[in-house]
């Protein structure tokens, strides 16, 4: 037993964790589990999905294979434990990224499946799910079931955003997309008010592959955030780039780095950096889609009581009140955040019976936790989101009430006739009791 | 000109991260090792890493008939090789090994007995060839028997002399024979131990591995820091050394 936290280091509780290494040798190792289990890949979800405490986690890292690539294609079948940094790796040399991509490159395959995670072009290219031919589920009666959009498609749909729980993934084959090189072409725009935020949103989603806001959110002037809006598309150019050097937060601050003081300071010289210089640019890709990427362990600057990240997504009938009141609450507690993110997603139905996103407006915060009064900040936070018919992504949640659940994911009650009796979690059990 | 590769042991987590340098580097490889589906995922996952050419042969290290068949299956293959990793390898339970004089001799078996007849086929191989190299993973458990670990230092301190034999010999003839020395490695072999500091990743011994074959020479010890813990642990008196817990 060893201790194990998630990405916001909320708890460290103790798990058995077995090290997974080989697809051929998996199922019996699964199959043979004493207590009920979870898959768990590189730790990068922040609340309780990925946990188990007391409980087995089956670790994926191991499953670090590349089974299959076609260069003509773009796709690719690896093991579950695989990295997006090394599909990008190994691809991007030969002309192909990652279709979708989150904020973080250390995610697994398996993760990104269980998560159905979504990136800066949700817009147009939907989750990563949408770009997965087929994997392979094991079970922990012994059974393994090959699923895809066109076989076994309820396996399917149950298991690209099934939070592990249908199953341990072993494989997956995804398609990648063609680039021409590491580069990304990029705009950005300051803007006042979420008016225009939604005005830029729109008049960006035909032209930019990619689009995301960054938002002060500890400072509204007149009920309105400022924020910049970040646009980019990949570059035409092949040019190759220096390698990227990353650094490392060295120890565990004893308390928050983040705090009010710190937060707003950040936030006013951000906008300002932002505001001023070029609008259009050429980026490397790492610094466009993983800004945190090159702080190593950067999660320790919340201190040794970890943070909660809150992402909600709000129908789009809804969206312009409900984010303000959801900014304004988060005003009037004053707690907030450095990496406020507003993004608006398209009405593409997702693949996932428990998949995120819906068409409307996402905002994501992360809150040092300080105990109770953040708790209480984030459940008004969920009671707008419930008001507004919203709901919370799993990846990032530890706090979500039951009711919240099965109002915002209609299809739960169906997904859990997919559930593999050997596997639970921490946030299954928070949330549904098992 | 991309390296010819034979590698044995070739699921161990030490012999694939040899195996993706040189596939990075579009080598061509035989894996050679005991169970067919592990070794066919290793095989692909190097192809796909840009090697030039995969092949695999399984062989049990305890079926010492079979072992030069195989390897003269495998020298048809690419008309010989560069380098040679010999990784196979078991670790056993100390304490077991302890009660039962059967299982302290079978570990030894897999450990030192079949090592020693596979590089003896190997190093008259690589004689005639007339160049290459031979890197075989010991340990530093060989240099000295511990009460934590002697079951497994023996058989690796006969690995140990044996390479230095074969060194001696084939100096002359052209073929190096390079004993690798890996500290603590965080390795499905080692999955039950508590990690401490001087872990490192199957990835950092590889890198070592690697450029031994390429141009190193003697015993290597890896990371580096190894070569002067265990002198230190060797200077030790062993009147002082019966009384340590190590």
């Amino acid at each position: 037993m060893r201790p194990v936290s998630s990405w916001g280091r909320l708890s460290r509780d103790l798990h058995d964790v077995v090290e997974l290494d080989q697809v051929s040798s998996a199922g019996q190792r699964i199959a043979g589990s004493p207590r009920p289990g979870l898959p768990f890949g590189n730790g990068r979800s922040y609340g309780d999905v990925c946990l188990n405490g007391g409980g087995v986690l089956w670790a994926t890292r191991g499953l670090d294979r590349f089974l299959a690539f076609d260069d003509r294609t773009g796709v690719i079948e690896c093991e579950a434990g695989v990295t997006l940094r090394e599909v990008i790796d190994l691809a991007l040399p030969r002309g192909w990224f990652p279709a979708v991509t989150p904020g973080t490159q250390w995610v697994t395959v398996g993760g990104a499946v269980a998560n159905d995670v979504h990136g800066k072009n949700h817009h147009r290219h939907g989750c990563f799910g949408d770009h997965v031919e087929s994997l392979t589920l094991l079970r922990t009666d012994g059974s393994r079931i090959v699923c895809g959009p066109d076989v076994e498609p309820e396996w399917f749909r149950a298991t690209v955003g099934g939070l592990g729980l249908t199953g341990l993934i072993v494989d997956a084959r995804f398609r990648l997309r063609p680039v021409a090189g590491p580069w990304i072409e990029c705009e950005r725009h300051a803007f006042q008010s979420l008016e225009q935020f939604f005005a830029l949103s729109d008049a960006s989603s035909s032209g930019w592959e990619y689009t995301v806001s960054w938002i002060d959110c500890g400072t509204l002037r007149g009920g309105e955030p400022r924020g910049i809006f970040f646009a980019g598309n990949h570059a035409a150019s092949r040019a190759t780039a220096p390698p990227h050097r990353s650094r490392r937060v060295p120890f565990l601050p004893p308390v928050p780095l983040v705090n009010r003081l710190s937060m707003r300071a950040f936030n006013a010289l951000y906008y300002r950096a932002n505001q001023a210089g070029s609008e259009r640019s050429t980026k490397h890709y790492q610094p466009f889609f993983y800004p945190l990427d090159s702080l190593l362990e950067w999660n320790r600057i919340y201190g040794p009581r970890g943070f909660y990240q809150f992402q909600c997504v709000v129908p789009k009938a809804a969206q312009q009140a409900a984010v303000r009141e959801l900014l304004q609450a988060i005003a009037v507690s004053g707690q907030g955040s450095f990496l406020s993110v507003l993004k608006t997603f398209s009405g593409r139905p997702a693949v996932g019976m428990l998949s995120f996103p819906m068409a409307g407006t996402t905002l994501a915060l992360d809150f040092p936790n300080l105990g109770p009064s953040t708790l209480a900040l984030l459940q008004r936070l969920c009671a707008i989101v419930d008001t507004a018919g919203g709901r919370l992504y799993p990846a990032k949640d530890a706090v979500m009430p039951p009711g919240l659940l099965s109002r915002g994911y209609p299809e739960w009650q169906h997904f859990s006739r997919f559930r593999d009796p050997g596997i639970s979690s921490q946030m299954s059990r928070r949330l549904v009791g098992h | 000109m991309p390296a010819r590769v034979l590698v044995f042991g070739a699921t161990s987590a030490i012999a694939h991260a040899v195996s993706r340098r040189y596939a990075a580097d579009h080598a061509s490889i035989v894996l050679v090792g005991r169970r067919a589906e592990p070794l066919e995922a290793n095989a692909s996952d190097l192809r796909v890493r840009g090697a030039a050419d995969v092949r695999t042969a399984l062989l049990d290290a305890h079926d010492l008939a079979r072992h030069a068949e195989v390897i003269t299956a495998a020298f048809a293959a690419f008309g010989g090789f560069d380098a040679v990793l010999v990784a196979w390898g078991v670790l056993p339970d100390q304490a077991a090994s302890e009660r039962a004089a059967e299982v302290a001799v079978a570990s030894f078996d897999t450990n030192a007995r079949s090592v020693i007849a596979l590089l003896t086929d190997l190093a008259n191989r690589l004689e005639s060839q007339g160049h290459g190299a031979i890197a075989v993973l010991s340990s530093p458990a060989g240099d000295r028997g511990r009460a934590s670990n002697y079951t497994y230092g023996a058989a690796k301190a006969a690995v140990t002399v044996f390479a230095s034999g074969l060194r001696n010999r084939l100096h002359a003839k052209g073929v190096r024979v390079l004993t690798i020395e890996p500290g603590f490695v965080d390795t499905p072999m080692t999955a039950s131990f508590t990690k401490g500091a001087l872990w490192v990743r199957p990835e950092r011994v590889a890198e070592d591995v690697v450029r031994a074959l390429d141009t190193g020479f003697g015993v290597i010890y890896t990371p580096w820091f190894w070569r002067w813990i265990m002198a230190i642990i060797r200077l030790v008196p062993e009147r002082l050394f019966v009384r340590m817990k190590l």
